[in-house]
């Protein structure tokens, strides 16, 4: 715990960044749906993004798009366009804008907003049905989304 | 603002790769028992007009098998509680000692009324649906227990109950004093709910024909409920499945037989007028 946080920090200072290491939801600022700054103040992993990508229990975002690297994840859905060469078509900052509040991109988008925490009718405990409680947090934390963009920002045609 | 020429480009590039893909409802016609031809495609009833041409049962969604499955008395399982419900109907039961036959007679009586319903009752100035008219004869007219909403043995009846008006069009009321809870109805259907801020129109309004991860999106009729689903071998009621749906949009659910899904049942009902009652259907 204590070197990640030492770590974040260095990386925060060289990228010449005052605030703390991570950014809360609340505090994300965002320019023409892009996001200029690390959400965690540290590189994201390509791996884990891949993983969360393609998992349901994470971003499960092959429920919506289907990515040609992820073949060997079953069953990609066709709401969304196909994420091959996104980051052909969208800088690193465009693509965090994206996975951090796609409505900031894409005026009324059916993608979800990933992290992001108010603004909800009638917000639910995961998928219990329930209502929210004080558990209730972003879908993915700002590490995992630094993680996604890293993958996607691998998706090159 | 937002990037609309990237955009405009790359939705014309995915309508092109979508269109080639497997999509859409199945090219096939529903023939009952081998007579009656159900009405599973029509044009969309004229308050659908600005957002549908044509409105499609959920049947053609499924696969082959499924379909057929569903064509078929003696292949349909949920056809196997609409026996249940048979027996129940010729059972006395409540301090009146009356069975629902004491009053109504045959079942054949019932026919034609699961397309109407959900339907404004006089007496109790609201809309009921069949259930809570059900209850309603149970405990006011036979002194009999109500059954539980979900349950399958108020699910057998409903489903009895429809299998008498199948091939009939559904033919909701939503003027007159039905009107401002079909409103309400309209409303919830519109509202994006939950952490997902997803409403039911963001997938069976805009992406029906779509898959979404592995389920193929119809467009969420409730003309064949109530539906027997292979998932879970037994009759799920039209508001198990809002439930489900709401709830899959990380949201606070309602509990079935609430006024909101109440209203949303209207509303959803006459998003297929004209389609001919199917239930019990078989869904996966
Ligand atoms: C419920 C469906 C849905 C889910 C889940 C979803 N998206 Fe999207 N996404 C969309 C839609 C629809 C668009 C198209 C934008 C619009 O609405 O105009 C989109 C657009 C995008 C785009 C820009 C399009 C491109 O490739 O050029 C990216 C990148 C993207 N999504 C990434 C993701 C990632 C990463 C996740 C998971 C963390 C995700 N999406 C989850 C529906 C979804
Ligand atoms: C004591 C007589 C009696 C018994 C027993 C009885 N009902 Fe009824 N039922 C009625 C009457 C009278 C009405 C019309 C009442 C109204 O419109 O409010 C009615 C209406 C209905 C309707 C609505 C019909 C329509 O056209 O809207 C249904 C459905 C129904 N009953 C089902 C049942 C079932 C199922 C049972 C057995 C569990 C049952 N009833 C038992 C007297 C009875
Ligand atoms: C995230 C997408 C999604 C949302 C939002 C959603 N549903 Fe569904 N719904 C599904 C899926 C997937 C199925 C199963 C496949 C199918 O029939 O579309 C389904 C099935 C249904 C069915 C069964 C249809 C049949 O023929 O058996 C009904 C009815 C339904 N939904 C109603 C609703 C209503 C009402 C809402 C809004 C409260 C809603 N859904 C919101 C995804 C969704």
């Amino acid at each position: 715990m204590r070197t990640r946080m030492t770590l974040a920090l260095a990386f925060a200072v060289s990228a010449g960044m005052a605030t703390a290491a991570e950014i809360p939801p609340t505090g994300v600022s965002y320019e023409d749906g892009a996001v200029a700054a690390s959400l965690s103040g540290t590189p994201g992993n390509v791996d884990e993004g891949r993983k969360i990508v393609g998992s349901k229990k994470l971003g499960n975002c092959v429920a919506c798009h289907a990515v040609s690297d992820l073949a060997d994840v079953p069953f990609h859905g066709e709401i969304g366009p196909p994420l091959d060469g996104a980051a052909d078509r969208w800088s690193e900052a465009e693509l965090r804008g994206i996975v951090a509040n796609a409505k900031m991109m894409f005026d009324g988008t059916m993608m979800p907003s990933f992290y992001k925490t108010e603004g909800f009718i009638r917000p639910g405990k995961a998928y219990t049905g329930k209502a929210a409680d004080d558990t209730f947090g972003p879908l993915l934390s700002a590490q995992q989304i630094e993680d996604v963009v890293a993958y996607l920002s691998t998706l090159k045609e | 603002m937002n990037k609309y020429n990237k955009i405009a480009t790359l939705v014309g590039v995915w309508a092109l790769s979508s269109s080639a893909a497997m999509a859409g409802p199945a090219d096939d016609t529903l023939v009952l028992n081998e007579e009656t031809e159900m009405v599973t495609r029509t044009a969309a009833p004229a308050h659908l007009s600005d957002v549908m041409d044509e409105v499609i049962s959920g049947w053609h969604f499924r696969g082959v098998e499924t379909r057929a499955m569903q064509a078929d008395d003696f292949d349909n399982p949920g056809m196997i509680f609409v026996e249940q419900a048979q027996e129940a109907w010729d059972t006395a039961d409540g301090s009146e000692g009356k069975s629902c036959a004491s009053c109504h007679d045959g079942t054949e009586s019932m026919a034609g009324v699961k397309a109407v319903y959900p339907k404004w009752n006089e007496a109790a100035g609201a809309v009921r649906t069949l259930e809570m008219q059900i209850n309603d004869c149970r405990e006011t007219r036979m002194g009999a227990e109500a059954w539980d909403y979900t349950g399958g043995t108020m699910q057998n009846m409903v489903a009895l109950i429809a299998s008498v008006s199948r091939g009939m069009p559904v033919n909701v009321a939503i003027d007159g004093p039905a009107q401002s809870t079909w409103e309400q109805g309209k409303e919830l259907y519109y509202t994006r709910t939950g952490q997902l801020e997803m409403s039911c129109a963001n997938c069976h309004e805009d992406n029906y024909g779509n898959m979404i991860r592995a389920d193929h999106l119809s467009q969420g009729q409730i003309n064949g409920f109530p539906v027997y689903r292979l998932k879970n071998t037994k009759l799920n009621s039209v508001h198990a499945r809002f439930k489900g749906c709401v709830r899959d949009t990380r949201a606070e659910t309602y509990k079935p037989g609430s006024p909101e899904f109440i209203a949303l049942e209207l509303y959803v009902a006459s998003r297929g007028n004209g389609l001919s009652v199917e239930g019990p259907s078989i869904r996966n």
